[in-house]
């Protein structure tokens, strides 16, 4: 049962990025959920997601530094994600929700179902006054082997990220990806690959596929690798025989792999290595001027984010009354809601465009 | 395909040149013919094919993506040929970005000779269908006539003498006599053949070039000085009965400027500026600007050649004859040349004087006061040089003309494609008329770091007033130095003026923008 009718985004398209929230105001309308520039509000519970800014009650759906903030009063995140930011921020407590599992708060019933993003990454599903909405983080629908596939939930208002929202991005079978890595790493056995990687879920999901395909060989970590892959095993991810990079002398980490942040890749860190041919593992390397521009010589397209069809897959899908859209490419994605006469709307979130490193 | 489709993804991603013939060499050593030749052809832009136009690529796209997506992808990706590429739809119930294997380079080059124009977008999808994203990009770059790979031709013919262990000039000698898929080049360079007779083919010989003067001063009992013109380095090579102009990277630029190659009939190598001459400059070299419009032609117009006359304006002679003179000092070359000259048509071809100066300051003196707008500043050549391949220390320098500068302030502001389709990158600057209006002089997109391109995108958002359409205006307080290689009158911006190569010297967040310069002072710098 619907009580509010929302309108439809057929703004013009330089008012695209114009906050929600102030539609809303301007409208005089209100809604159970609130999506403003630091997080989306939802008003029975008191609580955020993902908010930008330190808030008492704080739901969250994975770890990453753009979801998942420090400062919190209270935190309700799956175990790993807790974990994660445990780590990352030294905030132990918090709330666990598992999978499937329901929580209440202020009248909302919440449960968090797998987003298939990284380890721990959850969608959040929150029922309230006849009307479910679903508030997906970021996800992906390729299997990934660190963490569960999403999970559809069909719902009234669904609220997705559009990080690859553009019908450029199709990311290739992951497989084919491996492929090329491992080839480029037995052509030259007298080099090393370096392949740069998001510390968090890509650089361990990059290891795990590498095993899927046999290659058992010790894999190098870069420093600011080491803590997050440790954590991933003790959660239970096996990534087989991992080494720091650090102190080991060249000539053995010839023809081997190390895992390093994108940001490591041309820096002075990287000398040490055997000759290292640089690859990247992201979605963006799908367009040769964003390789270019890293000085990728291998790029490797490998993402953590939905691609197009799967973004306008996932939507046809969960079929949504509306349609909202939090961050990335939202003009693209909010173009074909319209052209299949789908409702949304794209809301501005600060702090969400930091897309380069990740993906 | 995909062998050829992986080779220029490669080059794309290697930087170093090194890495770039070795990845050439290993395709030509490992591809069957004819597959190799034509991707030789390819990369060496001696491909002829019909191009498709741009245009139809777009049509083609079109029709088959949401036009509306299409354009955000396009503003996204920049390269139309990439764009259509990643988007072109899989065919129904295939699988996406799967090169079936169906098509070879050698198939590809076929079915594009073979077809018309008109039939071209129809027989380019039914090929898309069968290839993956890499292979559609090799395809519509093979079909709209340009790899652009960073590749030069001369670059790939050292990748074959690589390949083949072969003397690059010995390739260069016999490869004009030969044609794509260069069948009799191969079963020379695998053994098969005695070398192709290159006697009677006008090849290209290496340029000498200069290194940027940093010394304060030369001494000019030592070196020569001479202008440095402003146009396309060009070599003139005549066999008596052929004639073909190379530019600097070796590639055959004769198409572009054919009255020059009809003009030269002698039996020399020439190496010199080519320029063109501009009515409306009494006959004079015309600017740098007058000289575009004939670049990167393949067919030129006799309306274009009678409104851009090109002639060359020589520095130097390399053969004269079958006698090779590269060997002598540059003082006896130049004895030669200017012996040489009397027997060119004087319309098509000067010599390039030299500068006399009684001294380094005196010179100095003469560089700052040249008007003309074809000089690009002045050359230092030592007396004694011999003509040798590429940069060699201290035999001859080139000393730029100093940019001009002119405070201006910010207008419009559009964003940047490629790597930088997110920031607002593209700006146009104007300065103030006499009634106290801002009139733009100029564009420009580069000079500046990427930290003061992150500022200069966080003003341009912050202080918009208008958009229109991609465009946004801003408000006028920002003054930028903006520094520029020469000015001319054009019809291009209200003001009557356009810069020569443009770009952001500094961001003047410390002067008010009333304080900027004015159009009346910018045409006294007009030449």
């Amino acid at each position: 049962m619907r009580v509010v009718a929302v309108t439809i985004a057929l703004r013009p398209h330089d008012q695209l990025a114009e906050p929600l929230a102030r539609s809303h105001l301007l409208e005089g309308m209100a809604h159970w959920i609130e999506p403003h520039p630091t997080g989306i509000y939802v008003r029975p519970a008191d609580a955020w997601i993902d908010p930008s800014i330190p808030r008492e009650r704080a739901l969250v759906t994975h770890g990453h530094a753009d979801h998942a903030r420090g400062g919190h009063g209270h935190v309700w995140a799956t175990r790993e994600t807790l974990a994660i930011m445990g780590l990352r921020y030294g905030t132990a407590s918090g709330t666990t929700v598992g999978y499937g599992e329901e929580i209440r708060l202020g009248g909302v019933t919440i449960r968090y179902v797998p987003a298939g993003h990284v380890l721990g990454s959850a969608q959040i599903v929150l029922t309230h006054a006849g009307e479910r909405v679903v508030v997906t983080g970021d996800y992906k629908r390729r299997p990934d082997p660190t963490c569960p596939p999403f999970e559809p939930v069909p719902c009234d208002i669904f609220v997705t990220e559009a990080t690859f929202g553009l019908p450029v991005f199709r990311h290739p079978d992951t497989g084919s990806e491996i492929d090329r890595l491992l080839a480029a790493l037995h052509a030259n056995p007298d080099r090393s690959v370096l392949v740069g990687a998001y510390a968090l879920g890509k650089a361990q999901r990059v290891i795990c596929e590498l095993r899927a395909r046999g290659h058992s060989d010790p894999i190098y970590l870069h420093g600011a690798m080491e803590r997050m892959c440790a954590l991933y095993a003790e959660l239970g991810v096996e990534m087989g025989d991992l080494r720091p990079a650090t102190g080991v002398a060249a000539k053995d980490i010839r023809g081997a792999i190390v895992v390093a942040p994108p940001s490591a890749l041309n820096d002075r860190w990287s000398r040490r290595l055997p000759d290292p041919i640089t690859a990247m593992a992201s979605g963006w390397m799908r367009v040769r001027q964003r390789a270019r521009q890293k000085n990728v010589e291998l790029p490797l397209i490998l993402s953590d984010h939905a691609d197009w069809d799967e973004l306008t897959d996932t939507i046809r899908e969960v079929a949504p009354t509306e349609t909202w859209i939090t961050h990335g490419r939202e003009e693209a994605l909010l173009h074909w809601c319209m052209t299949h006469q789908i409702r949304a709307r794209a809301l501005a979130l600060v702090g969400r465009d930091d897309e380069e490193e990740e993906g | 395909m995909r062998p050829f489709s992986q080779l220029l993804d490669a080059l794309v991603y290697t930087r170093s040149r090194n890495g770039k013939l070795a990845l050439i060499a290993a395709y030509l050593r490992a591809a069957p013919d004819p597959n190799r030749g034509w991707a030789l052809a390819a990369l060496t832009g001696n491909l002829d094919l019909k191009a498709v136009k741009s245009s139809a690529i777009s049509e083609m796209i079109r029709a088959r993506v949401d036009p509306v997506l299409y354009e955000m992808s396009r503003d996204y990706v920049g390269d139309l040929a990439e764009t259509v590429a990643l988007l072109w739809p899989p065919p129904p119930n295939e699988p996406p970005d799967l090169d079936d294997g169906t098509l070879t380079l050698a198939t590809v080059v076929d079915r594009l000779h073979a077809t018309s124009r008109a039939a071209a977008p129809d027989v380019l999808a039914q090929m898309m269908n069968h290839l993956d994203a890499s292979g559609r990009f090799a395809l519509l770059k093979l079909a709209t006539g340009g790899l652009r790979v960073g590749i030069s031709a001369r670059l790939a013919k050292m990748g074959f003498a690589q390949a083949f262990v072969l003397d690059v000039d010995d390739v260069e000698q016999v490869w004009h006599s030969l044609t794509p898929p260069y069948a009799a080049l191969f079963d020379w360079a695998e053994g098969r053949t005695e070398r192709p007779d290159p006697s009677g083919t006008p090849f290209f010989r290496p340029f000498m070039l200069a290194h940027p003067l940093e010394a304060d001063s030369v001494d000019l009992t030592d070196y020569v000085a001479e202008w440095k013109w402003d146009g396309i380095r060009i070599q003139i090579v005549g066999t008596g009965s052929e004639t073909r102009l190379y530019s600097r990277a070796g590639d055959d630029i004769s198409a572009s400027f054919p009255e020059i190659a009809t003009a030269f009939t002698g039996h020399a190598v020439l190496d010199g500026e080519l320029l063109v001459r501009g009515e409306f400059q009494g006959g004079e070299a015309a600017s740098f600007n007058a000289l575009q419009q004939r670049l990167g032609r393949k067919v030129v117009s006799t309306k274009m050649q009678a409104d851009y006359p090109a002639f060359v304006r020589l520095y130097d002679l390399l053969l004269d004859g079958d006698e090779d003179l590269r060997a002598l000092p540059w003082t006896d070359r130049r004895a030669r040349l200017e012996a040489y000259m009397p027997q060119l048509d004087a319309t098509r071809f000067d010599l390039s004087a030299i500068i006399d100066a009684a001294d380094f300051d005196a010179l100095a003196d003469i560089r700052a006061g040249a008007r003309d707008a074809a000089i690009e500043g002045v050359m230092l050549k030592r007396r004694d040089s011999p003509y040798v391949a590429g940069r060699k220390a201290a035999l001859w320098y080139k000393w730029k003309r100093d940019p001009l500068t002119a405070d201006c302030v910010m207008m419009y502001a559009q964003r940047g494609h490629g790597k930088r389709s997110s920031f607002y990158s593209d700006y146009t600057f104007g300065c103030w008329t006499e009634h106290g209006e801002l009139h733009p002089v100029g564009k420009a997109y580069s000079g500046f770091t990427d930290e003061e391109l992150k500022m200069l995108d966080r003003f341009v958002r912050q202080n918009t007033v208008a958009r229109f359409g991609p465009v946004r205006e801003v408000e006028k307080s920002l003054v930028l130095e903006v520094a520029f290689d020469s000015i001319h009158d054009s019809k291009r911006h209200k003001s009557g003026l356009a810069m020569r190569f443009p770009r952001i010297a500094r961001i003047r967040r410390d002067k008010p923008a009333a304080e900027a310069d004015t159009v009346e002072g910018l045409k006294k710098l007009v030449r």
